[in-house]
């Protein structure tokens, strides 16, 4: 009596609230109570209510409430209405007390409380959704913890019903209310387990498993009647929603094997409808059993994947060939069927499996396509920006004057060079930008050679006579190689540039080193006037003093000769009268005389070390300048020093007490801790590029810096109000090694 | 009894094996043995012979190529050879010149030897036979190997010997067996009347014998079309019959299916000119010979039923129940044009030479890389090793083999002689160049599309690479292993295909826009063009076997369309070498592009890392200078600074300058106008 008027009252106040609630706060699934005493009067037996209890000025959590109203809204499908209670300011009673307010939620059914759950716990629609429903259907989803417990759920199943086996990485995600939704349609008919612990994934699945996404199975244990043996299990393969874990299990449901005995055209099952393809083994009364057995094989190999029907042949008049045994009908629309003959089960599978595989590579391919799309809205991809190519393209059109410049072939490559003391051939391709490049400048050295004798220049166009450059090993394309009859060719090692390459070939005419016989000859060699050939090329002459005692260092300097052929004067002096000449310029065997600029200036320098490659470095060395200037061709020289460089900058030519001063600070220290050089602006324009990137604008000149090429990259530019000294910059270095300046500029690692 | 002491012998003393020869019923020993001096075994010997490799090739026959001297039966070869191709590049003229065997005498080109764009066999014979006795190569006619069986041996390169036997009962003993015999055994169909069939083999080929004859040709290969072409003027009308349809290969990019040279059958057939085709089982059919001496078609079923003793007459035909059976004339002659197959029987079963599966079951089994699926060492060579690329590639035709048998001989090298595949190794800033010239000349990759493929091994750091040429990509997995190169730092591997879904039977490869014509659509390419496939690592065996269907190779990390070219010529600037390098810019994190010296003079002021073509050519001393003009061109395209115009009149701020060589450094420059509508013609007509 009294509960009949209970609920006579709490339907009237509940109406009263709705009528009084609904325009106040907008929602129509979230409940409002006025306070606890009115909201424990108004449940109903049977209905469950999810209650929080707040005070009735509240905090201001709107993200919070935002996430309940839109569980309220969720939860009422599933006949579990959400409340809010408000809590009178005095009230101190169990669930408004101080303590509890908010900080946790209360799931009723009926007036009994069932669970109640820390707020914490309930911190978006999924978890309040999963964790009710995981509180209400108690019996429906069982929570396993270990592999014995799960053994026990499936014993007691095998031959009643089938289980379906969740596991999910933690309660309250959007998989686990997947999970628990499904387990509402689907609880009565299924046993559902499920599980947070990954070691009981891993001791169920036979690869190895990924822990950290969810994953779900579907155990036939229905048909297990074996004890001992576990349940067939088929996986979910896509990820866990609500849609897939339905779709999954209403495959599940259907009937393995579909016996038809009409026009397969017409035919639809829940495969065809949920878009997976049918296979139809096609069977006859004699062999039906087998085809039966068949039919099952397959149907278990590809549950999930595709439908399996038997059809007999007996009953259905089909139109194909007799000797087919197997029909594939996909879901495509318009699609016929598929009649085929295969030899086994396997060539059944793969046949469906491939299916899918396209499909997917299909699909992969379209989302690929449609990135594409997207990229091409701001792509300059197409733009040159090899300045190279992009210059040798723009002057395509002009004519080279090739006329001086031999073309080879493959016929003529081995009778052309016996023609000419000396052969210089450029190995290119006719397609490469860079080999394209070097023939123009090859075309400049050709008018600049034009007539010297005993010189042909030719060209092998690699990309006709591939056979040819790969005989003669040229596998870079630009290659220059000068042949000498009877001699080892000689490969060109410098820049590409016509000056250096004409020096070369011109230096290669006379070989290297020169020996001298007289006299007369090593000194008309060292003014630069021996050998008549080289009378024009205006280097350091460099000539090797040997007594007949030192014949290990002679050998060595003839092979530091050969190497470095072509790029530098090397002459030889071995003769009697070899002492005479080193006393004249004293210095003693064995040595080398370096004649700069036409034997104005004479150097000695003894030759200590004796390997070849000591030689070849002394050599180098001692041809680099002290001070010198600084150009784009000879930079790599000083760069391979491996120091920092202390560098002038200035518009035109150096004053000559800047030079003087640079020069004493150059010689001062015999082992200099780094190159001291200067820098033409007038002759090497770049220079005011490197300015600008190093101090933005290009600042008062000449200007003195300290560039750290290898360490750090730190740019420090000398005071600007100081004269520049010998005295000065020194100070300024011993300042600067102490760290006391600041860098005016990092170049960038690029 | 002596054979057995003779291997004890041979036991003892693993290479003395003239010690054998001494004792009677001996063993000849060879380290290589080649069965079949056709094109495939002399391409073989001529490698070995170049390697100073001990071998010897048998031949049944009193000459070379002997299969050439028989057939084609109308003498007309369809492998074309082309006499001009408007270039003098060697290796670019052998993709096309499908006769030629590779060698490095000029004299051995087959269009030396005929002018003919499809030439006669008894070229082919000459050919062969020149090649032979000009290379000196060792083979020993006369010879028919007709049993083949293994004897084990812990010390022996594979664990066993071969054992040869020939038709005098001599036996030779080898390490390696290359079996380049060929597919000489005719295939045949058994049904009622089959002895009523003649066969290609053996049927006249002088068109007079067929005036006013009724002629039924089994068989749609160009052996078949080879015939009716040969009588199509003077026979009543000939009929064709075949289980599957047509292949043109002109649709399917096949060179093994029916040639256009070959297909005046179909013109009259389709203008209902008599002549014509059927598709239908070979397996169902029956023949009936009736008094008059015609043939008539029917089927087994028929026959079945019949009742023995009734005669011919008796036998029901099809057109007495269905009286428009298309086949209800009785023919004159009925000819068989069905293929050969592999002669398998020579074999002994520990061999396990087994026939393949399905549409290859005239070809033995084997591994992409050639060697037997049954036995080590055994590897088979030429038309009978097509089962690798059956109806892709050419790999059944000289044109083909010619590379596949020098792959072979490239893994035997490394496997039993420790000589690893043949590499040159590059500095990096060659990485683009090296591909371009390979895709516009290399043969091998040209024919053997989708089954050799060039393979680029990074060095560490990505500072240099090694490149390797024509290597079968079907074993991929197993390269470090094969090859004696080491793939640790990622590859490329370079291989030409045909679009997807172009060729086929039934495709229509004449549609509107069949051709592609820019960069960004060359993925969807349809005729052969060289794609470029990058690993960060070498695939596995597992990878290569579950690549999807039809993919040559199993999914990369990167891939690059060069989009097809009418002239097949990919050496265009903006549309094939700079999409080209920044692919490979992007998989290896690194600016490909070439600067002249002044930029890198630059760089080398203003960064601490140079680009590499900086790094390894400039900063060397082999650095760019250019000339004037191009220096210029460059100023004018936006992509180098011009500062000799600069006013030094000292703190004006840069305005427009600011950071250009930061601009330099990116991918940055002025817009190229290529001829749109030239580029866009996409229909190669």
């Amino acid at each position: 009596m009294s509960a009949q008027k209970d609920r006579w009252v709490s339907s009237l106040v509940f109406l009263l609230f709705c009528a009084s609630s609904i325009p106040k706060c907008g929602s129509a699934s979230l409940q409002q109570e006025p306070n606890p005493q009115h909201y424990f009067s108004g449940l109903e037996a049977g209905k469950t209510s999810l209650a929080f209890f707040t005070p009735s000025v509240s905090p201001g959590a709107q993200p919070f409430w935002e996430q309940i109203e839109s569980s309220a809204e969720a939860l009422q499908d599933y006949g579990v209405s959400v409340v809010k209670v408000n809590c009178p300011k005095e009230d101190v009673s169990r669930y408004c007390g101080k303590e509890n307010a908010l900080r946790k939620a209360f799931l009723f059914r009926g007036n009994r409380l069932i669970r109640e759950f820390l707020t914490d716990a309930l911190f978006d629609v999924n978890s309040i959704v999963a964790n009710v429903l995981f509180a209400l259907l108690f019996n429906e989803v069982k929570y396993v913890e270990t592999l014995a417990d799960l053994e026990n759920i499936e014993n007691l199943l095998k031959g009643k019903s089938n289980m379906v086996f969740a596991y999910v990485p933690a309660t309250g995600t959007a998989e686990h209310r997947a999970v628990m939704e499904a387990a509402f349609v689907y609880g009565t008919i299924h046993q559902f387990v499920l599980t947070t612990e990954a070691a009981l994934l891993k001791t169920t699945s036979h690869d190895d498993p990924d822990v950290s996404s969810a994953w779900l199975s579907f155990c036939h244990c229905q048909w297990a009647t074996e004890p001992a043996q576990p349940c067939r299990r088929t996986a979910l393969a896509q990820p866990l929603t609500l849609l897939n874990i339905h779709r999954h299990l209403k495959l599940m449901g259907a009937p393995l094997v579909t016996e038809v005995a009409e026009d397969p055209e017409k035919i639809s099952t829940v495969h065809l409808q949920l878009g997976l393809p049918l296979v139809f083994i096609l069977s006859q009364k004699e062999t039906y059993e087998a085809d039966r057995r068949t039919a099952e094989f397959v149907a278990w190999q590809l549950l999930g994947k595709a439908g399996v029907a038997l059809l007999s042949r007996d009953l259905v008049e089909l139109n194909v060939l007799h000797r087919s045994n197997v029909a594939l009908k996909t879901p495509d629309e318009g699609m016929p069927i598929q009649y085929l003959v295969l030899e086994d089960t396997d060539e059944v599978i793969t046949l469906v499996e491939d299916k899918n595989k396209v499909k997917q590579i299909q699909e992969d391919e379209q989302e690929e396509e449609e990135e594409d799309e997207d990229e091409k809205e701001n792509n300059n991809q197409d733009i040159q920006d090899d300045q190279v190519v992009e210059a040798v393209s723009r002057d395509k059109k002009r004519e080279l004057p090739l006329e001086q410049i031999l073309v080879l072939t493959e016929e003529n490559f081995h009778s052309s060079l016996s023609e000419a003391a000396q052969t210089v051939v450029l190995f290119y391709a006719s397609w490469e930008a860079v080999s394209l490049a070097v023939l123009r400048s090859y075309s400049e050295v050709a008018a600049h050679l034009k007539g010297a004798p005993g010189v042909l220049l030719s060209r092998v166009n690699c990309w006709d006579w591939p056979g040819l450059c790969s005989q003669e090993n040229v596998t870079q394309f630009p290659t220059i190689r000068i042949y000498k009859e009877g001699q080892q060719s000689v490969t060109y090692g410098g820049m590409w540039e016509t000056e250096e390459l004409s020096s070369f070939i011109l230096l290669s005419q006379v070989s290297c080193p020169l020996k001298l016989a007289t006299m007369d000859e090593a000194e008309g060699y060292l003014r630069g006037e021996f050998p008549s050939e080289l009378s024009s090329h205006h280097h350091t002459s460099l000539l090797g003093v040997f007594s007949s005692a030192t014949s290990e260092a002679r050998e060595a300097f003839e092979e530091a000769g050969n190497i470095l052929s072509g790029h530098v004067r090397m002459g030889m002096y071995f003769e009697d009268d070899a002492l005479a000449l080193s006393r004249k310029y004293s210095v003693s065997p064995p040595a080398l005389l370096l004649a700069r600029s036409g034997g104005r200036s004479m150097e000695g320098i003894a030759l200590s070390k004796q390997s070849v490659q000591d030689m070849v470095q002394t050599i180098r060395h001692e041809l680099l300048d002290i001070f010198p200037e600084i150009t784009v061709p000879n930079l790599p020289q000083y760069l391979q020093r491996g120091k920092p460089f202390l560098i002038l900058f200035s518009a035109g030519d150096i004053s000559q007490v800047e030079s003087r001063e640079m020069l004493k600070l150059a010689k001062g220290r015999p082992q200099q801790a780094f190159v001291a050089c200067w820098l033409n602006l007038e002759k090497t324009p770049v220079g005011y590029g490197i300015l600008r990137t190093y101090f933005s604008t290009t600042p008062p000149l000449p200007v003195l810096l300290w560039v750290n090429f290898h360490a750090g990259g730190q740019v420090f530019k000398f005071p600007s109000e100081q004269s520049i000294t010998e005295m000065n910059i020194l100070s300024w270095l011993e300042r600067l090694q102490a760290g006391l300046e600041i860098p005016s500029t990092t170049t960038p690692c690029l | 009894m002596a054979p057995a002491v003779c291997g004890t012998l041979l036991g003892l003393a693993l290479y003395a094996s003239s010690l054998c020869a001494v004792s009677g019923a001996a063993f000849l020993y060879h380290d290589y043995c080649v069965i079949g001096a056709g094109p495939a075994g002399l391409q073989a010997a001529y490698f070995l012979q170049q390697a100073g490799r001990d071998y010897l090739v048998f031949e049944r026959s009193h000459a070379p190529g002997s299969f050439f001297a028989l057939y084609p039966r109308h003498r007309k070869l369809i492998s074309i050879n082309k006499q001009y191709t408007g270039k003098s590049n060697s290796e670019f003229n052998l993709r096309h010149d499908w006769n030629s065997l590779l060698s490095h005498d000029r004299r051995l080109l087959f269009r030396r030897y005929s002018r003919d764009f499809f030439p006669n066999a008894d070229t082919m014979v000459r050919y062969l036979e020149d090649f032979a006795s000009l290379l000196k190569l060792r083979v020993q006619y006369n010879t028919a190997i007709i049993h083949v069986t293994l004897e084990k041996n812990e010390q022996a390169w594979n664990g066993h010997f071969f054992l040869l036997t020939d038709q005098d009962r001599k036996n030779y003993k080898c390490s390696s067996l290359l079996v380049a015999a060929g597919m000489w055994v005719p295939n045949v169909v058994n049904f009622p009347g089959a002895e009523y069939v003649e066969g290609y083999e053996t049927v006249s080929i002088n068109p007079e014998d067929f005036a006013g004859q009724t002629v039924l040709i089994l068989g749609r290969g160009n052996s078949a079309f080879e015939t009716a072409e040969n009588i199509l003027g003077v026979t009543n009308f000939i009929h064709m019959v075949s289980r599957s349809r047509v292949r043109l290969s002109w649709a399917t990019h096949y060179v093994g299916d029916l040639r256009a040279i070959n297909n005046g059958l179909l013109d009259t057939y389709q203008l209902k000119s008599l002549d014509g085709l059927l598709e239908g089982d070979l397996e169902d059919l029956a023949i009936i010979k009736d008094k008059k001496g015609k043939l008539h078609i029917t089927l087994q079923f028929y026959l079945e039923n019949r009742n023995i003793s009734m005669g011919v007459d008796s036998i029901t035909l099809p057109q007495d129940e269905l009286d428009n059976f298309a086949t209800r004339a009785p023919y004159d002659r009925v000819i068989r044009c069905l293929g050969w197959k592999f002669d398998f029987s020579i074999y002994n079963r520990s061999l396990r030479m087994m026939p393949g599966k399905g549409n290859i079951k005239k070809y033995p089994q084997i591994k992409p890389s050639y060697e037997s699926r049954g036995t080590r060492g055994l590897f088979v060579l030429g038309t009978a090793s097509h089962s690798v690329d059956f109806r892709k590639s050419a790999g059944g035709f000289i044109h083909g083999f010619r590379y596949t048998t020098r792959a072979v001989h490239r893994l035997l090298e490394n496997r039993h002689h420790g000589v690893p595949w043949p590499s040159t190794v590059y500095p990096i800033t060659q990485l683009t160049n090296s591909i371009i010239k390979r895709v516009n000349e290399a043969s091998g990759l040209y024919q053997m599309f989708s089954v050799l493929a060039d393979i680029i091994l990074l060095r560490e750091n990505a500072t240099a690479f090694e490149y390797l040429e024509e290597y079968p990509i079907g074993v991929l997995a197993e390269l470090e292993m094969q090859t004696g190169r080491k793939a640790r730092n990622g590859l490329f591997v370079i291989i030409m295909e045909y679009g997807r879904n172009f060729s086929g039977a039934d495709k229509d490869v004449f549609y509107y826009n069949r051709a592609v014509g820019e960069a960004q659509h060359a993925w969807q390419s349809n005729f052969l063009h060289p794609v470029i496939y990058y690993y960060k690592h070498l695939p596995t065996e597992r990878e290569m076997r579950v690549r999807p269907p039809d993919w040559p190779l199993p999914r990369p990390n990167a891939i690059h369309h060069i989009v097809e070219d009418f002239l097949t010529d990919w050496t265009a600037p903006n549309a094939h070498i700079l999409p080209l390098r920044r692919f490979l810019e992007n998989c290896l994190s690194t600016d490909l592009r070439n600067f002249f010296a002044e930029s890198c003079f630059l760089f080398a002021f203003t960064h601490q890392k140079l680009p590499p073509s900086c790094q390894q050519g400039y900063v060397r001393m082999q650095g760019l200078v250019g000339s004037q003009e191009l220096r210029h061109h460059a100023v004018q395209a936006g992509l180098l600074q011009d500062y000799t115009h600069t006013d030094f009149s000292g703190d004006r701020p840069p305005d427009s300058h600011d950071g250009s060589q930061e601009q330099l450094m990116r991918d940055h420059g002025i817009p190229v106008r290529p001829l749109q509508h030239l580029v866009n013609a996409k229909d190669e007509l």
